[in-house]
């Protein structure tokens, strides 16, 4: 059987979840031997219009990247969205909380706003322009889970990533609960699979993985109540990753 | 006087962070059109801090970049608290600073290794590399995963640090294991010596070319050392320093018409940030295993051939591992303590400034009586470099113009990667200003 051919593509980003898969270190060569790197920009000077699988980093903040992707998209047999720019939006979308972009521009460029280099459209998550196979998510991506979704498809198995919140993962390192340190934590609400990375070095988890699907609104209101917090501090904390987001226990 | 007719356009210079064109055009000799351009897509980040709390600038701004992601976070990190009035203990700032230079391994390594070495020897990746010289290539990924065990053992995790909070750290390493971290670091110096000698090797495919240039670095007059995270600005150009606040006396951002991205300029047309730079302003500083290899090479203070930056990064990295046994020894013998952060910031604005591994880095904010943010002013290395980079291209082309057209793109190409760019980060920055 021939390698599958993978590309990997990139728009509005940091290119850190580019870094994980540089990152692997020598896995990076396992991962060579049964697969075929075909592009990659940041890496590689080669370049290929064929590929199997598309792993692509970044959220899309214009029209032309909108294009971009969507050929991309016609060519992969496979789209992965890489990161949680790719997958949620992540931090870009903090963009999307301002009602006028004119005005945001107007006071971010000033008087060069109307310069058409400068356009800016609403972020958008990949998911919102093309259809999503699988989303690896995070900021960045942790290198065990990416290793695990690539290696399952290509052994033909279907990738799961947890169902359950960060505080699943916490709980179980016996970390103190940072609510007791006065830190508004989301782990009660954002996804696991990151090994509660953030709240195992005493810093509050940020929401970068996105929410669970069912987030527990009760839990987390009950949190809060007990830790005589309103809602205001939590919702400033969800914003970070979280802008426009659905689910959200704003309501 | 040449007539050759050229027309190169990479769309898109490949193993650079950031998406960066060249074009080049020229006709019967006559240089119509050369330019280093920038399409990369803005993101904003000054626009989007606002409102945010003094807590949570640093989780913002460290995704400007994957790369130097704990640069942005120590510069942010610093600027809060000097425009907060939050003071941090001597031991935090060691063991901040110890964090830094793990990532000057760590971005220097990935730069040499993965990114340069290639052109030095005639592949278009790491990948064929990986065939043909199997040995370098694992002790390169061995020094890269050291550098990013490093990152993670002071920073929580490899890329985007979450021990930083302002006031101080989270969370600290034992002694244990600094212990360990520096035995580690002892034991890597012969392979970072066995990659000095590799690149040596191909280092006559280093493009001959010398421009006089201003270099622009951090220097640090009060406890000298060579400067990464403390002191003052300092220029080849001019005798003495600009303090970090003034900064934009400094930077001159400009918008040229050619480019999306600004451009910088001091006393000259453009200036130069990065290992070069630092070199230039603090070699006398190095320790004496990295002035040996700088030795190796010929590199000298003075030295103005943009290409011997990755050389620079080498000294640099053997500077860090160096310069980190001894600070591991300085902590060990203070002895670590546990330090509650308990901090209530005040209304302010203020400026810092770090060297990230591709240059001197400023981030400036201003905090209401709250703790919101009201505005921020950040001023990216490549932002600094993009100006030179077109500078080094005006006077090159016509130097190489009867060249082969592929090895005038080749030179073109390994010049602006000879720079670092981190492109997505000087793009996100550009033209960002906020009018109050």
């Amino acid at each position: 059987m021939a390698k599958p051919k993978i590309a990997i593509f990139d728009f509005a980003c940091c290119e850190g979840c580019q870094l994980q898969i540089v990152n692997l270190e020598e896995e990076i060569l396992s991962l060579l031997g049964v697969a075929d790197v075909v592009e990659w920009r940041e890496a590689m000077s080669e370049k290929s219009d064929e590929y199997d699988i598309a792993l692509i980093e970044g959220s899309i903040t214009r029209m032309e990247d909108e294009e971009k992707l969507k050929v991309i998209r016609g060519k992969a047999k496979v789209l992965i969205a890489l990161g949680a720019c790719a997958v949620t939006g992540g931090v870009n979308k903090l963009k999307n909380n301002f009602d006028d972009f004119e005005e945001v521009k107007k006071c971010v460029y000033g008087k060069a706003a109307g310069k058409p280099h400068l356009r800016t459209a609403v972020t958008k998550a990949v998911g919102e322009v093309v259809q999503v196979d699988y989303a690896v998510p995070g900021c960045p991506i942790d290198r065990n889970e990416f290793t695990y979704i690539v290696r399952s498809l290509l052994m033909g198995k279907k990738p799961e990533i947890p169902e359950y919140p960060v505080c699943v993962e916490c709980k179980a390192k016996g970390n103190p609960c940072l609510w007791q340190y006065d830190q508004v934590c989301l782990g009660p609400i954002i996804r696991a699979g990151c090994g509660a990375c953030c709240p195992s070095s005493g810093f509050r988890c940020f929401g970068c993985r996105g929410y669970i699907d069912n987030p527990n609104v009760e839990a987390a209101r009950d949190v809060i109540n007990r830790f005589g917090l309103n809602l205001d501090d939590l919702k400033t904390k969800m914003v970070l990753f979280g802008s426009k987001q659905e689910p959200t226990i704003y309501e | 006087m040449s007539n050759r007719t050229v027309n190169i356009n990479v769309h898109h210079v490949t193993r650079i962070e950031g998406h960066g064109n060249i074009v080049l055009n020229a006709t019967n000799g006559k240089i119509e059109k050369l330019q280093w351009q920038v399409p990369e897509a803005p993101r904003f980040f000054e626009a989007m801090v606002r409102g945010r709390s003094y807590e949570d600038i640093q989780i913002i701004v460290s995704r400007i970049c994957g790369i130097c992601s704990i640069s942005h976070s120590l510069a942010a990190t610093k600027a809060v608290e000097n425009a907060t009035g939050i003071q941090v203990s001597e031991q935090t700032d060691k063991i901040r600073l110890l964090m830094h230079y793990s990532e000057q391994l760590q971005s220097h390594v990935l730069h040499v290794g993965y990114l340069v070495a290639p052109d030095l020897f005639g592949m278009p990746s790491v990948v064929p590399l990986v065939a043909a010289a199997p040995g370098p290539v694992k002790t390169i990924i061995g020094l890269h995963r050291l550098a990013n065990e490093w990152s993670a053992l002071l920073a929580g995790r490899i890329t985007h640090p979450v021990t930083l909070r302002p006031g101080g750290m989270t969370k600290i390493p034992t002694e244990t294991q600094l212990r360990e971290l520096q035995d580690r670091l002892r034991q890597c110096l012969p392979d970072l010596k066995a990659v000095a000698d590799v690149v040596l090797s191909a280092a006559g495919n280093l493009p001959k070319f010398e421009r006089p240039t201003e270099y622009v670095a951090l220097k640090d007059t009060r406890t000298p050392h060579y400067a990464f995270y403390h002191g003052e600005i300092a220029s080849t150009d001019c005798a003495g320093t600009v303090a970090v606040n003034d900064w934009k006396t400094v930077a001159n951002e400009f918008v040229s018409d050619q480019s999306t991205s600004k451009w910088a300029k001091w006393h000259r047309a453009s200036y130069a940030v990065g290992a070069l730079a630092r070199f230039n302003i603090n070699a006398e500083l190095l320790s004496p295993t990295a002035k040996a290899v700088a030795k190796m090479f010929g590199l000298q203070k003075g030295c103005c051939n943009p290409y011997f930056n990755s050389v620079a990064q080498i000294v640099e990295a053997v500077h860090v591992v160096d310069t980190s046994i001894e600070l591991i020894e300085e902590l060990l013998t203070r002895g670590l303590k546990q330090e509650a952060i308990a901090v209530s910031p005040k209304a302010g604005k203020a400026s810092a400034a770090v060297e990230a591994p591709r240059g001197i880095l400023f981030h400036e904010y201003e905090f209401d009586r709250k703790g919101n943010c009201m505005s921020a002013d950040l001023c990216i290395p490549t932002t600094q470099n993009h100006a030179n980079i077109q500078k080094d291209m005006e006077k090159l082309v016509p130097e190489i113009l009867d060249e082969p057209q592929d090895k005038i793109r080749l030179k073109l190409e390994m010049l602006v990667r000879a720079y670092d760019p981190c492109v997505s980060c000087s793009t996100h920055m550009l033209d960002v200003k906020f009018v109050r």
